[in-house]
């Protein structure tokens, strides 16, 4: 009986998932266009990918887009965190910032990457018409300088999801025993020493599940620079991501090379793979 | 005295952030019935007279009902796909012992730490060489295995279920697929709404996926009609128009949003804090 429960599930997840991972697998050690002859090449094509410049420079590009927006989004969400744990000020409203906050995150991205191209645009967007109105002399050719396209992208993940990672945080402040926190104040604990000592170590978790899903998430970016930056990553590469880089050779390309774009696949996924354990080591190691 | 400042500054900080997450919006719909000149030439929050042309440069460039269309007829038969199969799936993995058990429970977990662009390739392969391009069954069928719901139910599901109430029902001469729909089901609907609510919004938002398997225009989803906007010049020209397409790629969304934000909140938290 439990075999035939299991079985719709075990069908479609050896056809629909463990095969395409194998397959591509495969291919990554293969030449071939998208049709026609699969000519096996062994391990060229991850050779090309570390001698590749372009393709480290997207990953680069990642990283940096990415690390800038971790950074901001936690700060923004852990200072709420803060704000909203407070015994001593009860600050009300909790539901209502969240539903707001979270806001930005349950729009598609293709629908914000448009609102914010058409709103920054150089000559005629909406934020430096606001900006020349306030004193700012000469407009600011955001999405067209490598200087401040990869930052605007940041920040408007910072945008979408900063109130996604302050519900998680707040669900495991929410979780933790109140008491700590009062017996702590009657001790003597300020307020960032409770933070420090209490919620932060027993939020570690959470913590680590926030910034893993983020980093897997945060470094198969796509949509949003692809729409902003084109598949090349206007201007100029700088916002190219891995993913939009795997694209163009697996997708986009005529005639394409999927072997290779399935090379970039697995190198960025033994990536992703060896900083998670990196990271899961460093944040949970510092318990002994 | 200080107190007081204090949490005036404070409910002043939350409220300008609370204020950042919404202008965008707001002056998505004030340039929406404005026409593209005067967008071009001065910043207002007043509305302007132009939501008609707007409207009809929209039109005649694409039809975003339909779009919304095609998203509701991938959207609820994935999620419906991923709430049942995944319930069963999960209550077979909590419930029986079986041989086999331990192998479908440790590719689940390794499986939700792969991430999707592994598989992209090789799906995009599986599906041309089973001539399914172009076509919603790949954007569908494949729901019906989604690990991490699986794991979820799972967890939820032994939390829950009194084991009692399964011996009881067998007593009684209960077959054991009408267990599953008479008893187990109403018990774990919270969870699966939790994880419904989630998936819903994923595949309604998702755009890689069938960016790269849908051709015809007239089965483009709502995102990837929106995104097609990047090829079109004559509506680049009018950022009015711009304006009221992405809004109404919006605005049903922020609609529901108001009604089930308690769900989706707590469907988050949920995801953070398991057992």
């Amino acid at each position: 009986m439990a075999y035939l429960f299991v079985l719709p599930f075990v069908v479609v997840f050896l056809i629909f998932s463990v095969y395409p991972v194998l397959r591509t697998l495969q291919l990554s050690f293969a030449n071939y266009k998208g049709y026609g002859e699969i000519e096996f090449t062994g391990l060229k094509n991850y050779l090309r990918v570390f001698q590749d410049k372009f393709f480290w420079r997207a990953l680069w590009n990642t990283v940096k887009i990415w690390g800038v927006n971790i950074v901001l989004q936690l700060s923004l969400a852990f200072l709420l965190t803060i704000v909203f744990s407070d015994i001593k000020y009860k600050i009300k409203g909790l539901s209502f910032f969240r539903a707001v906050y979270y806001l930005p995150n349950i729009i598609a991205a293709t629908s914000v990457a448009f609102l914010f191209k058409t709103l920054l645009d150089w000559r005629y967007g909406t934020i430096n018409q606001i900006l020349l109105k306030v004193g700012v002399t000469n407009p600011i050719d955001w999405l067209g300088q490598t200087s401040t396209a990869p930052i605007v992208i940041s920040l408007i993940q910072t945008w979408m999801w900063f109130g996604n990672s302050f519900i998680m945080l707040m669900a495991g402040v929410q979780g933790i025993n109140t008491d700590y926190f009062e017996a702590a104040a009657i001790d003597g604990a300020g307020r960032w020493k409770r933070f420090f000592k209490i919620t932060l170590p027993l939020l570690r978790p959470i913590l680590l599940y926030v910034t893993i899903t983020s980093l897997i998430g945060g470094l198969q970016m796509f949509d949003l620079p692809y729409l902003m930056g084109t598949v090349d990553g206007q201007p100029f590469g700088s916002t190219q991501t891995v993913i939009m880089y795997l694209y163009k050779y697996g997708f986009a390309m005529r005639p394409k090379q999927v072997g290779y774009a399935s090379a970039i696949a697995y190198v960025l996924f033994l990536l992703i793979l060896i900083i998670s354990i990196i990271q899961f080591k460093v944040m949970n190691g510092k318990e002994d | 005295m200080a107190k007081k400042i204090y949490t005036v500054i404070i409910y002043l900080l939350l409220g300008i952030l609370a204020v950042s997450c919404m202008v965008p919006f707001l002056l998505m719909l004030v340039n929406a019935t404005r026409s593209g000149n005067e967008i071009m030439s001065s910043f207002t929050l007043i509305p302007g007279d132009s939501l008609k042309e707007n409207w009809d440069a929209v039109w005649s460039y694409f039809n975003l009902f339909l779009g919304m269309w095609n998203s509701l007829k991938v959207a609820i038969p994935a999620t419906l796909l991923t709430s049942y199969f995944s319930a069963l799936t999960a209550y077979a993995l909590a419930v029986y012992k079986f041989k086999g058990k331990k192998v479908i429970f440790y590719t689940i977990v390794v499986f939700m730490m792969i991430p999707g662009q592994l598989s992209l390739i090789g799906f995009y392969n599986l599906v041309s060489s089973l001539r399914l391009t172009d076509s919603y069954i790949p954007l569908i069928i494949p729901a019906i295995a989604a690990p991490g719901t699986v794991f979820f139910l799972r967890q939820y599901l032994l939390s829950v279920l009194p084991m009692s109430l399964l011996e009881a029902a067998r007593i009684d001469g209960a077959k054991e697929i009408s267990i599953f729909h008479k008893i187990v089901l109403p018990i774990m609907l919270p969870g699966i709404a939790t994880m419904a609510i989630g998936g819903f919004i994923g595949n309604w938002n998702s755009y890689l996926v069938p960016l790269i398997l849908l051709n015809s225009p007239k089965k483009f989803t709502l995102p990837v009609m929106v995104a097609s906007l990047n090829a079109s010049q004559d509506i680049a020209t009018n950022q009015g128009a711009i304006y009221l397409a992405v809004a109404i790629s919006v605005i049903p969304v922020m609609i529901a949003f108001c009604f089930c934000s308690k769900y989706i909140i707590s469907s988050i938290s949920a995801g953070s804090v398991k057992e």
